[in-house]
This record gives C-alpha cells, structure tokens and sequence, in this order.
C-alpha cells in the first residue's frame, strides 16, 4: 500500500512487532498443545509445556539395596549399583543422606557417613558404600538426590489415545459421518441449483425464496421437533432412532439451504451459450449438468464441499442430539468432551486427543487453503 | 481395527451411492417410459414436452422433500410445542415464555449472551481490522494472516481444550503449568481459577471464540481494504494525512459495509453459542448462555420440550431479523450481480 512507503524506520519496526505479537497470541495456544501431546507425562504434569526444551530438576528420594546385596572386598564391605535400576538415566547434581539437607554433597564426592562408612554416588546415579563392618538389616540407606531429566518427547500418548482411549474408534466415527454428510448435500444441492437456475417449471421463483427464506433458521429450531420425529420413526418400525443414515440427513438438512443459495448463484452465473448450444447438439437436462454444469462448477463446489466437511467435521450439537454416546457412534467432538469430565486433569491425555481432533481440519486448511477462502468470502458475503 | 475401518467404507459407499443412484436411476426410467430417441417425430415432441414437465421435479424433489423434513415442518412444530406442556399433549398457552422471564437461570443466559453480543463481535472486528491492514504492509503478512486464520478450522470443543490448557489452575506456589497463570506467577501476582470466577469467567469464555472469529473477519476485511481505490489514499497521503487518519477517515468509512456484514455475521454466530460453553463450564458459576440452556432442557429430567421450544423461539426471534438484514446487506455488497 501506498502510505507503508513513507514510513519511518521506527514505523515500520512497530508494524512488525505488533503484527509479532497478534501472531504469538493466536499461534501458542495450540503450539501449547502441540508440545504437551509430545512430552513424557510425568514432566507434563510437573513443569509448564514452554520448558520443555529445558531439563526438568527435582528431588527426590531413594533406598539403596539392604544388607543382602553386600559384598566382601578388601576386607571392606561394599553395596554396588546404580540408583536407578533399570529406569531412564538422569543427571544427579547433589545428594545427602538427611532429609533437611537433600543436596549436602556435590555428585562425585564421597560422603562420610560417620563410623568409617561412606557413600560415593555419582551423576550417573550408579553408587558405591563402603562400611569397614558388615552391613546389617532388611532396610538399605535412605539416599535423597537432585536430578536433572533430559526433556523426555514421546509419540506414546499418541499411543495410548488411539488404541486404548477410544480416540481411534470415534476419528472413524468421525469419517463415517462426515464424508457422507459432505457429498450428499452437494449432489442434492447441485441438482436443485441447477434445475433453479436454468429449468423453467411453475414455482420456481417461490421455491427460492423459500429456501432463502429457511437461511435465516437457526438450528436449534430443528433439534426438538426432529428428535421426537427420530424418536417416532424408531419406534414405529422398531428400528434405533439413532443412525448414521439420520445424521448424514440432517446435516445434509441443515447445510441444504445454504448450499443451493451458493450453488445457484453460481450456475446461474455460467455462459448461456454453452448450454444452449449442447442442447441444440441434443443433449438431454441429465447430460447438460452432468458433462458441462458439474464440471464447469468445479471452484464453488469445492469450496462448498470444504466448509460442509469442516462444519460437520466440527460439529457437537448435531452430533449429541442424532448420535448415540456408545463407542460405536460416538464422534471426536463428542469423545473429546466426554473425556473432559472423565479424563479433566490428565493433560497428557487431553492434549493429545485434542490434536488428533484438530489434526485434519488443519491439513485441510492448510492444503487447500485457497478454496477454503474462497468459500468463506462466499459464505459470508453472499450471506451465510 | 479393520473391521471398523471396513464396516465404516461400506457404510459411506452405501449412502453416497444410494444417492447417486437415486438421480442417475431416475432420469433413466423418465427416459424410457417417455423416449424422445428412436420413436416418430410427433411422439418424440410429445414425450420431450412431459420430459420437460417432470424432470424438474426429479431434481429439485429430493431437495424439496429433505428441507420440508428438516427445516420447515420443525420450525412450525417448535412454534407449536413451545406453547404445550413438557410432554407436547397439553396446551399450556404463554406458560413456558413467562416462566422463562421469571426464571433466574434463564435470566442469567439472557445478561451473559448481551454480554457476548456486546463484547466479541467488536472485538472480532477490532482485532481483525487491525491485522489486516498491518499484514498489508509487511512482506511476511501472507504467513501471519495463516496462522491467525488457522483456529478457524479447529472446533469449539478442540478450542476449548486448548485454552483450558491456558487457563489451568494449580494452588499458590505450586508450578503453573497453565501459561496464564504461569504469567500471572511471573508478574508477582496469585494464580487464579479463571473459568469458576462468576461474572469474569464469562470473559476468559469470549477469549475463545474471539480467538476463532478474528481470523475471519480478518480474511473479509483484508479483502474489502484490498478493493479501496488507491488513488483515494494517494490522495489523502499528498494532502498530508497521517496514518491514523487514512485509516479512520479514508479506509474504513470506504469498507463500512463489510464491517457490518462481518459485524452482524459474527453476531448470528454469538446468539448460537454453544460448545465453548456446554465443554468449558456447562453453564455453572452464572456461565449460562440461551444455546446451552435451550440443549440442557431437551433432556434435563428426561427432557421438557415446551420449555426447549420457547428457548429456541427466542433464539430465533434474536437471529431472523439481523440475518435478514445481513442477506440483503450480502447481496448489496455482491453488487447484485445475479
């Protein structure tokens, strides 16, 4: 733009900043995700998700072996081992041997217990003491350490919500609803745009108007009424009220309107001649739409297909009313929010299976972000 | 696992091609109950004269019928049963509309969504606005427009969990590990319970949809400054605005229309608001919201429809007359070209 051009050094450094700033407030929330779904869970819960590129520091406490594990060298008694056992290496910096000074003496160092014995533990965690008589008693010495963990990241809460938290089953509930309920609306749509825009029957103009006017109808309208309707019909024929067939209907219900208004005023917009000149070739209605409308209309209908996708991809309302809560039906928005209340404090958890949730909206947005725009500009400007 | 996977590719192949069927099956049979190939003249001109009757209706039918079902027949029977009793057997008169006014819960959502109604659509706009005339002016602005568009695409639940995150709690002195709280330890203060502080939480709720919505009106308006004649602003420059007024007095008064169409859109958004609510709080601590509350009742105690109906009638009083003023105003701005 024309007035950037006259902008002093500082001007222009601010706009930079303050563009900086929006883009950090709107980027770490998820960022925050993002990384706590990686992290191992025991540092999730301790440490905040910005440090996760820092080693954690705690102290903690432990037992050394008892008197079974001695072993006679020198004419000394020695206990060997590492303090950690089998478990993932960690860094001591400190320990000690009484609880008020956890961190007394540097790692490394050997510390003299009193009565000859002494207690050398290195940062590796391994140790060695050292006692001129035999070591006596079932217990082992009480050691407490500083340690430093390395940031620990780890694809197993990907794992575990998957295959055992029942985030995989609802992702494919989630697809069985969603691709269905995306094609059929447009099939449906593109059909009655087309036959509104270019076929001439007796009320056509009032048609659509009323489907304008039904733009106007928020979804809660529905939701009553159609759930006593499901209800009725599963009664009466004693088949589950709750179906994927139902649900792939009232999205397609729900996003109909919307969808032959956008439609329409595209196919309407099309060069007449084509159409007319495929006609004069003989081609039938069926085959005007199918050879030349449909593929003419390619842009807005992949803008449309992207908004329904997204929409229903991110439904809960719709989903809660016309699905049932079981693992067979239940979709992603709809697990996620069944693990709030059970799952509320277990970040790792949480985390992870919002990612998964979000995860394809993202490469969606991302990878046709173009026609995503588009349809957007479409939706709302042309009155959503 | 794959057995899932393949009852759910059967079950979409199933109702995709059902329907492609449908339209395909249907055109089939018109043509060979009344041929237009193949028979004489006359017959042939008759039978594409019927053809030309019906078609139509074979391909607007499906849609006629889907919206009758799911649109027109709910909204006449929401209107009726919002007058009946919780069964839907008993007229009930105006009962359910004046228990709502004098119910306090009821109340309380009506306070909160004119709190929502005052608050993010303006902020929304605001902060849209704002980045969308700064990223016009930076070679980077394209990659920060994504990512301040990319929460669009996440869903109110997913956006949920991701700023509950942001506002997790742990007591005093304990490591924060949500980042507000870890910021609010930082500066010297306490952390607080963000989202059951009655009144406020009501704010750190808006944070979010804010936090979806800006992106849009960022994307509309960004388009809207692109189509302001050059020449206006070049002429402001020569005559010696500075950038405030350019942008008060040149640009925006130039894009009022889409500020209110963007305006009003995020509006309609914000008398239906939902999830955030329902995931965040379920409407405790005076978080309640009309959306929230209507859905509540569709199945509090096995569900009172009467009360859920006169709910939803008053979500749609709320909405029909700024969505009638936002189509007309949409057609306006698309310059009626159709």
């Amino acid at each position: 733009m024309a007035s950037a051009s006259g902008k002093s050094f500082f001007g222009r450094f601010g706009v930079h900043i303050a563009v900086l700033v929006f883009v950090a407030i709107w980027t770490i929330p998820t960022l925050g995700i993002l990384v706590s779904s990686l992290r191992d869970k025991d540092q999730l819960i301790v440490s905040g998700w910005w440090t996760a590129l820092s080693t954690s520091s705690q102290t903690e406490a432990g037992r050394l072996p008892g008197a079974s594990a001695q072993i006679e060298k020198d004419g000394k008694f020695v206990i060997e081992g590492n303090i950690f056992g089998d478990g993932p290496a960690r860094n001591i910096s400190a320990f000690g041997t009484k609880a008020q000074q956890p961190t007394q003496y540097e790692a490394g160092t050997v510390a003299d217990l009193g009565e000859g014995v002494s207690l050398q533990l290195n940062a590796d965690g391994s140790f060695v003491l050292q006692s001129p008589k035999a070591f006596e008693g079932g217990r082992g010495q009480r050691v407490y350490y500083a340690s430093s963990a390395p940031p620990r990241f780890t694809t197993d809460n990907y794992q575990t919500v998957l295959f055992s938290e029942g985030i995989g089953r609802s992702f494919i509930n989630s697809l069985t609803v969603t691709i269905p309920a995306t094609i059929i609306p447009i099939l449906i749509a593109a059909y009655a745009a087309y036959a509104l825009a270019w076929m001439r029957f007796p009320g056509r103009a009032l048609l659509i108007a009323v489907i304008i006017g039904l733009l106007v109808v928020p979804l809660q309208m529905s939701l009553i009424p159609l759930l006593k309707l499901y209800n009725g019909v599963g009664l009466f024929f004693g088949v589950p009220a709750k179906t994927y067939l139902g649900i792939w209907l009232a999205h397609t219900g729900f996003g109909l309107p919307f969808a032959i208004y956008l439609l329409r005023s595209y196919i309407a917009g099309l060069p007449r001649e084509i159409m007319e000149s495929a006609r004069i070739d003989g081609a039938s209605d069926f085959e005007i739409f199918v050879k030349i409308v449909l593929p003419l209309s390619f842009p807005v209908l992949a803008s449309f297909a992207i908004f329904q996708f997204l929409w229903v991809w991110n439904d809960l309302l719709v989903a809660m009313v016309f699905l049932g809560s079981g693992s067979d039906q239940l979709v992603l928005t709809g697990k996620l929010n069944a693990l709030l209340g059970s799952r509320g404090g277990d970040w790792e958890i949480l985390t992870t299976s919002a990612f998964v949730t979000i995860i394809v909206p993202l490469i969606v947005f991302f990878s046709l972000q173009r026609y995503f725009v588009r349809g957007l500009l479409a939706g709302s400007v042309k009155g959503g | 696992m794959t057995a899932q996977i393949l009852s759910a590719i059967f079950t979409i192949i199933i109702g995709v091609g059902g329907c492609v069927v449908y339209y395909w099956g249907a055109n089939k049979i018109l043509d060979a109950v009344f041929p237009s190939r193949g028979v004489s003249g006359a017959a042939a001109v008759d039978n594409l004269r019927r053809q030309g009757l019906i078609r139509p209706w074979l391909f607007v039918g499906p849609a006629m019928l889907i919206v009758t079902v799911y649109l027109v027949y709910p909204v006449i029977e929401t209107l009726r049963l919002s007058v009946m009793d919780r069964t839907g057997q008993n007229f009930v008169g105006l009962a359910n509309y004046s228990w709502a006014f004098g119910d306090r819960e009821f109340r309380n959502s009506i306070f909160n969504n004119l709190l929502w109604l005052a608050v993010v659509p303006a902020a929304c706009t605001f902060f849209g606005l704002i980045i969308a005339v700064l990223t016009d002016k930076i070679w980077w602005g394209n990659i920060a427009k994504s990512l301040v568009f990319l929460p669009l695409a996440i869903s109110f639940v997913g956006a949920s969990v991701i700023w509950k995150f942001v506002y997790e709690y742990r007591a005093e002195g304990q490591t924060q590990i949500g980042i507000l709280n870890a910021a609010v330890q930082y500066l010297g203060g306490n952390p607080q319970v963000w989202i059951s502080t009655p009144f406020w939480n009501n704010f750190f709720l808006m944070v979010i949809l804010i936090w979806i919505q800006t992106g849009f009106a960022m994307v509309i308006l960004s388009s809207a400054l692109r189509g302001i004649p050059e020449e206006t602003i070049e002429a402001a420059v020569i005559d010696g605005a500075n950038p405030f007024q350019i942008f008060w007095k040149i640009m925006v008064p130039q894009i009022w229309g889409t500020i209110a169409v963007v305006w009003t859109t995020i509006t309609i958004l914000v008398l239906k608001v939902f999830d955030i609510v329902l995931t965040m709080t379920n409407g405790q601590w005076n978080s309640q919201v009309l959306a929230n509350l209507m859905f509540d009742w569709m199945f509090r105690g096995g569900g009172d429809f009467g009360r859920g109906a006169a709910i939803a009638v008053i979500i749609m009083l709320a909405v029909v007359p700024i969505m009638i003023w936002n189509i007309r105003q949409a057609n306006r701005e698309g310059g009626g070209g159709h």
